[in-house]
């Protein structure tokens, strides 16, 4: 007898898309020069068309949200700016069912993920910093923390929604206005945002959204009239802005990935470790930031685990993200799954074994099935740099201090995972990590209370919590540094 | 009164060398450099510190940061207060260095040292308040333990002070170390003796090898290289002129390094925490709570 799944899907039709989006800057929208269009990475549709930022245009959203910031913002009690964080955060709770759909559409991201996750997060997002506008003197950072002024920040596509209230929602607790630049692959879901900034009546000019790729990421961050700059994507990319915010005296905060290590010793609950290995790296096709690519296993149980991990994928579900039982949704983009499988590919040719995941992929759109590597050694390319996407490898230890040392030998040290029992070697485990975020006995855990970011190259500066304010304020008279 | 200015008796002299891992070693380039007193004359020579030089510093830093780091703020707080206890054994010296060194009066010079001991204790008691000032419990919405901490970046890259040889020195060195990070200081290139002093003063309050490495030399042959350094993680810079600042800091970006550039630095003013900030990460910790 064969059970087959019926389908569950979130219906496509709670998003009402239009043709074509304009920018959002000074509070209206506004048709570009050029525009690009948006796909959906699971069926290669086309969804919109959107607006490519051109010079003038962030020029022009920068001088909007200078205006906004020199007039309205800045000097707006901070009573009154929760209170606009507090009706945001209202609003795409109220719209979460139509943004998660929109989210997943446009990202490839499976439903479950954006609708039980994402959307929930992004909304508790602005509520919690929302409290925190008229409170920042007791913060932490002196009686009279100011705002920097104009940020721009550029993110990424791997949690669109969510990573732009990490970014929007501190900067306008504490003051600041913002442009930001959504990726280039995932833009829809922040320019309904910019129309939730319009049913707010936020004041035009303090949330500016630039579309475009790369080169529209390249002109709001380097651009002169920022005193801001918050960025998610690539190391690369990460260390250019890092060098040119050095000679213009601009705050940074960078946000860059990783390569996590997930630590399961002997005595864990295997079941709960298989569980969270699956959460840290293939649900959400490995779209997620601090995926944990890197397993180290204690040798007893390596095999063991193996064996519990293959099985538990061949019952993930791959295929349509608006289906609420799928697991494993579509590569965000081309580019990033010829990315993912080159790296595969070099991961084969260095001599590690591959076993992937046995599903059909459909045939249209970008896919790439959870796939595990054993037989890796430290030096492989598929266990050195960050993939983002469905991708496992798997290495051995015997001792706890050989845990750590495999670790810790990254550039990175976004986020790291612990399985054990054991109390005392779990936290000498978590204090030996270097790593900016360590979940033990869990993976993939988010919060807008807990502060989130990386040591290293994954970046620095936190978002999220008391912690995360600090990216957005000045503190006069205390000789802040810059970092 | 100068102690090596004693009418008719022919001083012994020290011999300055760079402190690395603990040992007071010559450059392995062999190079040395004059240095001059406020008044012109001839002090000592000092070690002219080499690009290997600095590696070799970095190593015996990284060396010693899981044990310093690992420590409990409680030991480091009690290693950190016997240098204190030395450095006020050795005022009259310290007090003779800087006035050689800048020309100023005795009683300035005692000052300073006086400041700079102070400072060394305010430091001192920072190690066990850090981590109850800048962490704390996060009420996450879910059943889950999450507490956030600092933690020290690692290796520091330490530019010291041009212009205060004493007083700016223990103020970048003692943020640094407080919280578990281990540092290489490249001394103040006009007054470096005083850097070579302070390191005896380590080595003799059993500061563990490493925690503290001595360059001295030029700030524009040496700096490039920490800046550079793939396993320095932070990278202070307090004793680089402006222009070379700027490309220090374009270099320390190739890594990431958490650069340190305080400005309108008056060493004389309490420090605040900042410096000592700029230099922890934020690990946040999560586990599940469950019956």
């Amino acid at each position: 007898m064969r059970f087959e799944y019926a389908q569950d899907s979130e219906a496509r039709s709670l998003v009402a898309l239009r043709d074509s989006y304009g920018l959002f800057i000074g509070g209206s929208f506004a048709g570009g020069s050029s525009v690009f269009k948006t796909i959906s990475p699971a069926s290669e549709e086309v969804l919109a068309e959107v607006t490519h930022g051109t010079t003038e245009d962030v020029d022009r959203a920068v001088a909007a949200a200078r205006q906004a910031y020199e007039r309205v913002w800045s000097t707006m009690p901070g009573a009154e700016r929760g209170r606009y964080l507090f009706r945001i955060a209202r609003l795409l709770k109220e719209r979460a069912p139509e943004l998660s759909v929109l989210e997943t559409l446009d990202s490839g991201k499976p439903i479950r993920q954006t609708r039980d996750v994402d959307l929930p997060l992004a909304a508790a997002h602005f509520f919690y910093h929302a409290g925190w506008a008229d409170k920042l003197g007791y913060a932490g950072f002196g009686a009279t923390p100011r705002p920097l002024g104009v940020a721009g920040q550029v993110i990424g596509w791997s949690s669109p929604l969510l990573m732009l209230a990490w970014k929007i929602a501190p900067a306008l607790a504490c003051g600041n206005t913002v442009v930001l630049k959504p990726a280039e692959t995932t833009p829809l879901s922040a320019l309904a945002f910019a129309e939730i900034c319009q049913q707010a009546d936020l004041p035009p000019g303090v949330v500016n959204v630039v579309t475009g790729d790369g080169t529209t990421g390249q002109l709001v961050a380097a651009h002169p009239g920022l005193d801001k700059v918050a960025f998610t994507g690539s190391a690369e990319v990460g260390k250019e802005i890092a060098r040119a915010c050095a000679l213009s005296g601009k705050r940074l905060t960078l946000e860059l990935g990783g390569t996590a290590a997930n630590i399961v010793c002997a005595d864990a609950n295997i079941e709960a470790a298989v569980e969270g290995i699956i959460t840290g790296v293939f649900a959400s096709q490995g779209h997620v930031c601090g995926a944990g690519s890197r397993l180290l296993v204690q040798e007893p149980i390596l095999d063991d685990l193996i064996a519990a991990l293959k099985r538990r994928m061949t019952t993930l579900r791959l295929g349509d993200p608006l289906d609420s039982d799928t697991d494993v949704g579509a590569v965000n983009s081309r580019a990033q799954l010829d990315k993912i499988a080159e790296l595969a590919a070099s991961g084969e040719a260095e001599g590690a074994t591959r076993w992937s995941a046995p599903f059909a992929l459909p045939d249209r759109g970008f896919w790439f099935p959870p796939t595990v590597f054993t037989d890796v050694s430290d030096t492989y390319r598929i266990g050195t740099e960050e993939l983002a996407g469905p991708v496992l490898t798997v290495a051995a230890f015997h001792t706890p201090e050989q845990a750590v040392e495999r670790a810790n030998s990254t550039r990175y040290g976004l986020s790291a995972g612990i399985w054990t029992q054991q109390g005392p070697l779990l936290g000498w485990l978590a204090s030996r990590l270097r790593a900016g975020v360590v979940w033990a006995n869990t993976f993939n855990r988010f919060d807008p209370a807990a502060p989130f970011g990386g040591y290293r190259e994954s970046g620095f500066g936190r978002e999220g919590g008391r912690h995360g304010l600090e990216a957005y304020l000045d503190m006069p008279g205390t000789g802040t540094p810059d970092v | 009164m100068s102690i090596s200015a004693e009418a008719g008796r022919i001083a012994v002299r020290l011999t300055y060398r760079l402190y690395i891992g603990g040992a007071f070693t010559r450059s392995e380039s062999g190079r040395t450099f004059e240095v001059r007193g406020a008044d012109g004359g001839f002090l000592a020579s000092a070690a002219l510190a080499s690009g290997k030089d600095a590696r070799a510093a970095v190593v015996a830093a990284r060396a010693a940061f899981p044990g310093w780091s690992g420590a409990t703020a409680y030991h480091r707080g009690q290693v950190l207060y016997r240098v204190a206890e030395v450095l006020e054994g050795r005022r009259a010296q310290f007090a003779d260095a800087v006035r050689r060194a800048t020309g100023v009066s005795f009683g300035s010079a005692s000052a300073e040292v006086d400041a700079a001991a102070g400072r060394w204790v305010w430091y001192t008691g920072w190690s066990d308040k850090i981590t109850q000032v800048r962490g704390g419990a996060n009420p996450v919405a879910g059943p889950f333990v999450n507490v956030s901490l600092p933690e020290p970046a690692g290796v520091v890259a330490v530019l010291a002070p041009q212009n205060s040889a004493m007083l700016g020195l223990v103020s970048v060195i003692a943020p640094a170390i407080v919280s578990g990070n281990t540092v290489v200081v490249v001394a103040s290139e006009r007054a470096p003796l005083l850097a070579v002093a302070l390191a005896d003063v380590l080595a003799a309050a059993e500061v563990p090898p490493g925690v503290v490495n001595v360059l001295t030399g030029e700030v524009a042959e040496v700096a490039p290289w920490l800046a550079a350094h793939q396993d320095v993680n932070a990278i202070d810079l307090a004793g680089a002129p402006g222009a070379l600042a700027d490309d220090l800091a374009v270099t320390a970006a190739g890594n990431l390094k958490r650069v340190v550039r305080m400005h309108d630095a008056d060493w004389t003013a309490e420090p605040g925490p900042e410096r000592m900030f700029a230099t922890l990460e934020t690990k946040t910790v999560w586990h599940p709570l469950a019956t």
